[in-house]
């Protein structure tokens, strides 16, 4: 091999190596921008429903968003179409409405009316009924039902626990449109 | 050649720089405290006891104030209470046999204030007495069977966590801030802090730490340091030497001689490494492979300067 | 107008036109001549440079994390950046190690200037821009050794804020002015963390731009002093005459004996960094920051000692002076050696003498300001300073009775 060859093949090599650590460099910069162990350890909230009253919305913190728990009353559930009740939280054999307070239109938090049992968003006018399935535009969809677990009279939010696997595997979370009245 | 020579006399005088500001510098100023390993030269030997008696005594003699979690007997009073009482909180009695070294254990239940190096502070004149009385009163042989009882319901230091051991023997002295799974679900002299829900109640857990503190500062003089990262601050042989025989690193310090067995010591120390130093087997890991890979970084460097500088020279 | 031609977009023809790219490469690298004769500590400069880029980038994912808030800063170091980041560990490990670190290289790349003569003759600048970086390392490493905000983090500040009250003139306003408040706390705190996270790497990058462009046009010196016809040199290299030029260039026949310098001193950075630790990272600064109890033993970083030491021995007022001599005497260097010789040191008589003398009484003054002051030490302390006076005070009479070589 010819000296300016093997000068430039080692060259090359070097420059190869030092791309090695430059890459596992990057790779431990990376892991310093990962979300803190304390950060994921707070990504569960306990909600207690034991001393939840009827048709009052109560709203929780998960993840820093707010999130709605409504106790529905006995008429609420016997006019609740099918799509409704599917996304139904059933803790001690009540039905809560559990979801992300948050306008799937542009992120601000609908208010909750208990006379007409259903919510109105402030921005732009947006509606949603009893299960938060947007009944009016300029909403898109229904709010997001976040992963959630029954334990008692406790709901567990960021765990997924079987009722919300089902209502994933039904569709009815709200990633996609829902007929409001079927 | 003459590089080499250069390069021989950098190295010479930073070395000498270093060892003067460095070990030289610091046994200037920090005199030897040889450790004993331990062995309590000073207390006498302990023989073995009856551990029905023992049980007998203890329940009639210590219980008034020491819970025993082991025999499901609850604490008297709770943490904030006792501290306000005694000063600090008195120990749960379960595991103190496998903690403590047997002879340390018999020569406190006799002269608590003189085990623990501590008379100092208990003088007539101060007009203070130890929080727990002195049972030098009872025959040798019935403080040797508490002691083999206290032995016969620990479990084997082997089963103990460090953490364990830890809170046992330093405690209810020392808070640790680090010591729990996130930043504020910290050790505490009255107990882990939980994960309160509302402000109000971490609040009110917080009144009641201070209450305690207060008193623990009143007890000890001030209060006593928080430990999440004293093995940085002072490293394992200070701390060996230390808690071994806390008078002699702190002449006249009110921190008591914990009576810590070898075993024990070992695990208090682990979990002061595991609250305060918790990256040290990565480093030690990382560290490895980090210089594996600098020697091949090197030598490529090497051989492509020899490559460039063979049309050089 | 220039011309412009119809070149494709981003071609080196292209690039020419525009920022005179073909100009600055011959200029900073194919005809940047080095001399060939030069040692390993002539990559020193280039070992700076790494190390600095290694605080920056360190630097810059710690800053992702610390919070300058008295309340906040030692957990958020301790726990947070050392407990929690991913390997936050370990770049804080590399910030305090190379912190501590660049000033040896610092120390080895001042003291290869002044027995080379590189301050000399043309090269005057090089080696005040040089100074200049040393005392804007020193104020970036004092404003970050605050920042953990331990009990030697309080303590320095208290120390050394308190040295401009400036003796008896007490000027106890200007202290509590610099610290915006009566003792050092937050305010003191955050100004600090703003002069080092901004506006001293500004500085600092600013200085080393000017240090690199003292040096283009007085070249780099080598090991003889020798003087070196650079054109006549370059025309036998450019013709193939590689082995017999005195000169060889910047890339890559320099750089591949810098990268070499430096990979050598990466592992030993690196081991270090790993496994020998506490001469940077001092353990009394794992004490939470207590104003009302001070440490049995309080004193600055390694690189800092023999000026604090030039402090400690003398009166308050005489010391002050001494202290305030001994940081700008090494400026006058230039102009205080008056010998017309830009050689070694081993080639210059008497001043081979002075220069061993100075090195050998600063790593004295080092060790001397680091223990107690007490009995033998306080003696040696003195003799030590005022040989350090005395040294600069001999320098122009010693450089004027020195023959031509």
């Amino acid at each position: 091999m010819s000296n300016t060859n093997r000068r430039d093949f080692l060259g090359m090599s070097f420059a190869a190596v030092a791309a090695v650590g430059g890459v596992a460099a990057l790779a431990g910069m990376k892991k310093a921008w990962d979300p803190l162990p304390s950060v994921k350890a707070a990504g569960t909230t306990v909600v207690d429903t034991s001393a939840a009253e009827t048709n009052v919305m109560y709203t929780e913190k998960w993840r820093g968003k707010p999130v709605f728990i409504l106790k529905k009353s006995k008429d609420m559930v016997a006019k609740a179409s099918n799509n409704e009740k599917a996304r139904d939280v059933i803790v001690n054999g009540e039905h809560f409405l559990v979801c992300i307070g948050l306008c799937t239109h542009l992120g601000c938090i609908p208010a909750y009316r208990a006379d007409t049992e259903n919510f109105l968003c402030a921005c732009h006018g947006a509606e949603y009924d009893q299960s938060a399935i947007n009944t009016k535009a300029p909403a898109p969809l229904p709010m997001k039902i976040p992963p959630f677990k029954v334990d008692g009279a406790k709901i567990i939010l960021g765990e997924a626990g079987d009722a919300y696997n089902k209502m994933k595997e039904a569709g009815v979370l709200g990633s996609t449109p829902l007929d409001p009245k079927a | 050649m003459r590089e080499l020579k250069i390069l021989a006399v950098v190295v010479f005088f930073t070395l000498v720089t270093y060892w003067g500001v460095e070990p030289f510098a610091h046994s200037q100023m920090h005199k030897h405290v040889e450790s004993e390993n331990f062995e309590y030269k000073d207390l006498p030997e302990v023989e073995k006891g009856d551990i029905a008696k023992g049980k007998d005594l203890v329940m009639s003699n210590c219980t008034a104030c020491h819970s025993i979690t082991a025999e499901n007997m609850p604490a008297p009073m709770d943490p904030v209470t006792s501290g306000a009482s005694y000063g600090v909180n008195p120990p749960d009695l379960s595991n103190m046999g496998s903690v403590l070294d047997p002879k340390y254990l018999a020569a406190f239940i006799a002269d608590p204030a003189k085990a623990s190096n501590v008379a100092h502070k208990f003088t007539p004149e101060s007009g203070r007495t130890h929080p727990m009385p002195a049972y030098n009163w009872m025959p040798k042989e019935d403080i040797a069977s508490i002691v083999s009882y206290l032995q016969s319901i620990a479990k084997p230091i082997d089963e103990l966590t460090a953490k364990e051991v830890f809170v046992e023997s330093c405690g209810r002295c020392h808070a640790a801030r680090y010591d729990g799974k996130v930043l504020g679900q910290k050790w505490t002299q009255i107990g882990q802090k939980p994960r309160f829900k509302y402000e109000k109640d971490s609040l009110a857990f917080d009144i009641k730490l201070l209450d305690y503190e207060d008193s623990l500062k009143k007890y000890m003089g001030k209060l006593p340091p928080d430990l999440s990262i004293i093995i940085r601050a002072r490293g394992e042989h200070f701390l060996k030497t230390f808690i071994e025989d806390p008078q002699t690193q702190l002449p006249g310090t009110a921190m008591p001689r914990v009576g810590l067995s070898e075993e024990g010591f070992e695990k208090v120390m682990q979990h002061l490494e595991d609250i305060g130093d918790p990256s040290k087997p990565a480093r030690d890991a990382l560290g490895i492979n980090f210089l594996i890979y600098m020697a091949i970084f090197t030598l490529f460097a090497v051989l492509w300067k020899k490559s460039v500088w063979r049309k050089l020279h | 107008m220039a011309h412009f031609s119809d070149a494709k977009p981003f071609s080196e023809k292209w690039l020419d036109e525009r920022l005179a790219v073909k100009t600055l490469k011959r200029v900073l690298s194919q005809e940047y001549w080095i001399p060939k004769d030069i040692n390993f500590l002539w990559a020193m400069g280039m070992i700076l440079a790494v190390t600095f880029g290694m605080l920056l980038i360190s630097g810059i994912f710690l800053l992702m994390y610390y919070k300058p808030d008295v309340n906040l800063a030692f957990d958020s170091v301790n726990y947070t950046i050392m407990q929690e980041v991913g390997y936050g560990w370990l770049f804080r490990h590399i910030h305090g190690v190379a912190a501590s670190v660049v000033f040896l290289i610092i120390y080895i790349h001042m003291f290869t200037g002044i027995y080379y003569g590189s301050y000399k003759k043309g090269r005057e600048l090089i080696w005040i821009s040089g100074m200049l970086l040393f005392v804007t390392f020193s104020a970036e490493a004092f404003s970050g050794y605050m920042l953990p905000w331990g009990q030697m983090s309080y303590w320095a500040g208290m120390v050394i804020t308190n040295l401009f009250s400036l003796g008896s003139l007490e000027l106890n306003g200007l202290v509590e002015w610099i610290r915006g408040d009566y003792v050092p706390g937050d305010a003191f705190l955050s100004r600090f963390f703003m002069l080092h996270v901004l506006l001293m790497p500004l500085i600092i990058i600013g200085v080393i731009v000017l240090h690199f462009g003292t040096l283009r046009i007085p070249h780099v010196n080598n090991q003889e002093g020798a003087e070196i016809d650079f054109d006549a040199e370059a025309e036998k290299y450019l013709s193939g005459n590689t082995k017999e030029a005195k000169i060889i260039r910047f890339q890559w026949d320099f750089l591949a004996k810098d990268f070499m310098v430096m990979a050598f001193f990466l592992f030993f950075f690196f081991y270090l960094v790993f496994y020998h630790f506490e001469f940077a990272m001092d353990p009394v600064n794992f004490d939470p920051a207590d104003g009302l109890k001070t440490p049995p033993h309080i004193y600055p970083e390694w690189y800092f000692l023999w000026s604090y030491e030039i402090l400690r021995p003398f009166s308050k007022n005489v010391g002050l002076m001494a202290f305030g001599f001994a940081q700008v005497i090494f400026l006058l260097l230039p102009f205080l050696d008056r010998s017309p010789n830009a050689k070694p040191a081993h080639k210059r008589g008497l001043f081979k003498v002075w220069f061993w003398v100075l090195l050998v009484d600063m790593i004295i003054l080092s060790v001397m300001g680091k223990v107690p002051p007490e009995g033998i030490f306080t003696t040696i302390g003195f003799v030590a300073a005022l040989t350090f006076i005395g040294l600069w005070i001999a320098l122009p009479f010693i450089t004027m009775a020195e023959k031509k070589v």
